[in-house]
């Protein structure tokens, strides 16, 4: 039987990827241009018994969807430039409290109230570093709707998995554009809900990493019962200020990603097996690359493409691997050089690494980047 | 890249031309089973200002979903017509509202002209049907999809009591233009 | 028989934080009679905080218990009640806490009328930072941000609940401890937002700077301040000046907002 396909918006994919990832809960804040994901799951999600809510501010939305996670269900927001802001110091809670949640960041131009439908990938690092301390960060990149679609799925996979908050980063074009969606089947991708705890109540502990460094979380209105809060914590969920318990949790909770980078990592590569120059770029503006790429390539300038679908962590081990094969790494971004950084870092300058900068609310062409690959050579 | 193929849409915010732009898409598709990316810029008033909705149709998966080269443009205001123009590539093709825009944009691109607000208002019977009569023109202009598949997308959007009258509007625009080039 | 406290509270996590001659501890033992009497299940119960000295009291009480951020319990708990009608939910916290960082969150929780349970420990002071002036500190008071006297005027948080659409608003004081779980108690078995405000001493932070020479003097005054509501209204304005009105003051019905997205979902289900 021919799949159901429709055209639909980045928005509106994003949002019907998190029902078929099982959401039962969205919490939100009006704010361009990511209304379209609260307009869906607003019509969307009582059809399934789920449940909706548009709260008062940006923050009441974060804490609506940890309260609840906690219950048991999976949740989601969305938000756009300042309201990410404004949803950092609970993105922080949910790290520390390690509680499963999905956050939809369709990207704007900045800071402040910046450019509200221009579109921007300016928000790549405060997707690692926006909330106070030291934490983990899964923030993934997808470019095409479907994509969106199934990085959705996946997002809440590992927010599910690793009890952690995950990012997705949209942006104001592939937010807004229309494609042709195909959906998948009940089943074709995989759904994974978070681990439930086996032991008695009586000897359950919400942070207990004896059996790993991921504790399941048991649901609130279950037989189980626990504390939680936003202190440093034993493994009773109750707070400590002793520093070896403090440092062990502090450790752990970066081991949850450093130790399983094969499962969260995600790059898509395109002609890059003989690349003498590579574009790194991600999300609509790796759209713009792999179009100048096919120009370079006609023009016989080994160019490839590489495109980070998870951003965080960054897919190091293989961009390191690459530019000590290429001649010169082009990185073009709608920020004034966010990513590059990364890129430096990894590579460690082995090849130049040039950006290309872009934040007047217009894309960067492949134009620009066939420009800037020849101005390199 | 060989087979893609640009369009855009322009005139004021409330003319229905992100609609007419989705239509297009749908027609490409979910009808035909083409490639299509449709997309927009618009200000944030809701109505006036110049708006423009864009689709890229090809053969091929679509990687930037912006015009770079446009083939067909459609401007139902002077502003839009000055604006929006300038894009289109050499020997392209340029359809304005005949009423609204008096100065004509000068390039190496061909130009059709007829009064598209007044048809839908005059011939079809409501303006605010303008959008569809500017999409079947389109149609016609480009031939990018079907005429078939074109109406089939505009009745699987509008609501079952306005199915006839958007019909019409598509028929009528296409019928214009066909004369027109003929 | 007296009554026993120990069955509630988690072994091994007192003593509390509260310094000696604090109201908060009578609270607690007010909000542990209020929830035996109405039969509160424990695994079906949630009790959410936000940061401060009252925030603490869910760490000593055996139930679901989450101490969130700075005046957001309000939020959270309203994700819990939404996505799990059948728990009971109450907050705790303090004047900071629920009434300025927590003010928005405050208000809509009201407006909605979300079938929780709120108990505002009011100390007029933020106590667990050091004794910075809070909205609910009256005016010309000291403070460690006031030393020339407080300039701000005051927050009337049953007022604030009233206005904003809770449908059950009550007060007392830690001084009238038999009347806290009472109000408590009315508070839990009200279907919609209740506002109990439990006015409360803090010795430490707002008693020494404010002439209160102990604790005992502290409790005096919340004994003279009280006017139970049903006295109040044979009371003159000038026989009422300086005076705070006690008891159930203000109690209506209206939907509950759960029970009304319960209709959204039957509407988008087509029923």
């Amino acid at each position: 039987m021919a799949k159901k396909v429709a055209l639909l918006q980045g928005n509106e994919a994003c949002a019907l990827g998190a029902l078929y990832a099982g959401c039962s809960f969205f919490g939100g804040y009006p704010i361009t241009p990511s209304t379209e994901v609260a307009e869906v799951m607003s019509k969307e999600l009582p059809k399934t018994g789920g449940k909706f809510i548009q709260m008062e501010d940006e923050i009441a939305a974060m804490a609506s969807i940890l309260g609840a996670s906690l219950t048991g269900a999976k949740v989601l927001t969305a938000t756009s430039g300042p309201g990410i802001s404004l949803k950092q110091e609970l993105i922080g809670y949910a790290c520390i409290a390690e509680i499963p949640c999905v956050i939809v960041n369709v990207m704007r131009g900045g800071p402040s109230t910046g450019m509200p439908t221009g579109p921007s990938q300016s928000d790549v690092m405060q997707a690692k570093w926006g909330t106070h301390g030291d934490h983990p960060a899964i923030a993934l990149v997808p470019a095409s709707c479907q994509e969106i679609f199934s990085e959705t799925v996946r997002a809440f996979n590992l927010a599910e998995i690793y009890r952690m908050p995950v990012q997705i980063l949209l942006d104001e074009i592939n937010g807004h554009m229309r494609e042709r969606i195909e959906f998948p089947e009940p089943g074709e991708l995989e759904v994974i809900d978070r681990q439930q705890p086996t032991v008695s109540p009586a000897d359950y502990k919400p942070f207990d990493d004896s059996q790993g460094d991921i504790p399941p979380l048991a649901s609130f209105g279950s037989e189980y019962r626990y504390h939680v809060t936003g202190l440093n914590k034993a493994a009773d969920g109750f707070p400590t200020a002793k520093p070896e318990l403090v440092d062990a949790e502090e450790r752990r909770q970066l081991r949850k990603i450093e130790a399983n980078r094969a499962d969260i990592e995600k790059n898509e590569e395109y002609l890059t097996d003989d690349a003498e120059f590579i574009v790194v770029a991600y999300g609509t503006i790796s759209r713009s690359a792999r179009y100048a790429v096919d120009v370079l390539r006609k023009e016989g300038i080994k160019a490839g493409l590489f495109r980070p679908i998870t951003l965080w962590p960054f897919p190091e081990a293989r961009m390191a691997e690459l530019a000590n094969q290429v001649k010169a790494i082009v990185v073009p971004e709608m920020n004034l050089g966010q990513m590059i950084l990364e890129v430096e870092r990894v590579t460690r300058r082995v090849c130049p690494v040039e950006g290309i900068g872009r934040v007047d609310g217009e894309p960067i062409t492949p134009a620009q980047i066939v420009a800037k690959v020849k101005e390199v050579l | 890249m060989s087979s893609r193929y640009e369009l855009r849409f322009s005139g004021a915010g409330g003319q229905g031309l992100i609609t007419a732009g989705i239509i297009l898409a749908e027609a490409a598709a979910i009808v035909e089973g083409q490639y299509a990316v449709q997309s927009q810029s618009y200000g944030p008033e809701a109505r006036g200002g110049a708006s423009k909705s864009e689709v890229i149709i090809s053969n091929d998966p679509i990687d930037y979903p912006k015009a770079t080269n446009v083939d067909a443009c459609l401007a139902l205001t002077q502003e839009a017509a000055d604006k929006y123009a300038i894009g289109i590539k050499p020997g392209g093709m340029l359809l304005i509202d005949s009423d609204f825009v008096k100065r004509e944009p000068k390039g190496d691109f061909k130009t059709i002209k007829f009064p598209i607000i007044s048809t839908a208002k005059n011939e079809v019977g409501r303006e605010i049907v303008a959008n569809v009569v500017a999409l079947g023109a389109m149609v016609a202009l480009t031939g990018i999809v079907s005429r078939a598949a074109g109406e089939q997308a505009v009745i699987a959007r509008v609501p079952e009591a306005f199915i006839e009258l958007n019909k019409k509007a598509y028929n009528t625009g296409y019928e214009k233009v066909k004369s027109l080039i003929a | 028989m007296a009554f026993d406290y120990e069955q509630y509270l988690r072994p091994g996590k007192l003593p509390h934080i509260w310094c000696p001659g604090c109201g908060h501890g009578i609270v607690m033992k007010g909000l542990i009679r209020a929830m035996d009497t109405c039969g509160l299940e424990k695994n079906n119960t949630a009790i959410v905080s936000g940061i401060g000295c009252a925030s603490r009291l869910p760490g000593y009480v055996d139930f679901n218990t989450l101490h969130t951020a700075h005046g957001r319990a309000a939020a959270f708990a309203t994700g819990i009640k939404m996505a799990k009608p059948e728990m009971d939910v109450l907050v705790v916290g303090g004047d900071g806490d629920g009434v300025a960082i927590g003010g928005n969150h405050f208000i809509h929780a009201c407006r909605r009328n979300i079938d929780m349970t709120y108990v505002l420990l009011n100390n007029y002071i933020y106590g667990m930072t050091g004794g910075q002036f809070s909205p609910c500190t009256p005016v010309g008071a000291k403070a460690s941000t006031t030393p020339y006297g407080n300039p701000d005027p005051t927050f009337d948080i049953a007022k604030l609940a009233i206005g904003a659409g809770a449908t059950f608003v009550a007060r007392t004081t830690a001084f009238h401890a038999t009347q806290i779980d009472k109000l408590i108690a009315a508070g839990l078995r009200h279907k919609g937002m209740a506002i109990i405000e439990v006015l409360d001493d803090c010795p430490t932070a707002y008693g020494r700077r404010n002439k209160f020479r102990s604790v005992i003097d502290m409790m005096k005054r919340l004994k003279e301040i009280a006017v139970p509501i049903k006295a109040a209204a044979h009371m003159t304005p000038e026989q009422l000046e300086g005076k705070v009105l006690t008891g159930i003051l203000h109690q209506e019905e209206r939907p509950e907002y759960c029970e009304q997205y319960q209709q959204v979902i039957a509407s988008a289900q087509g029923d």
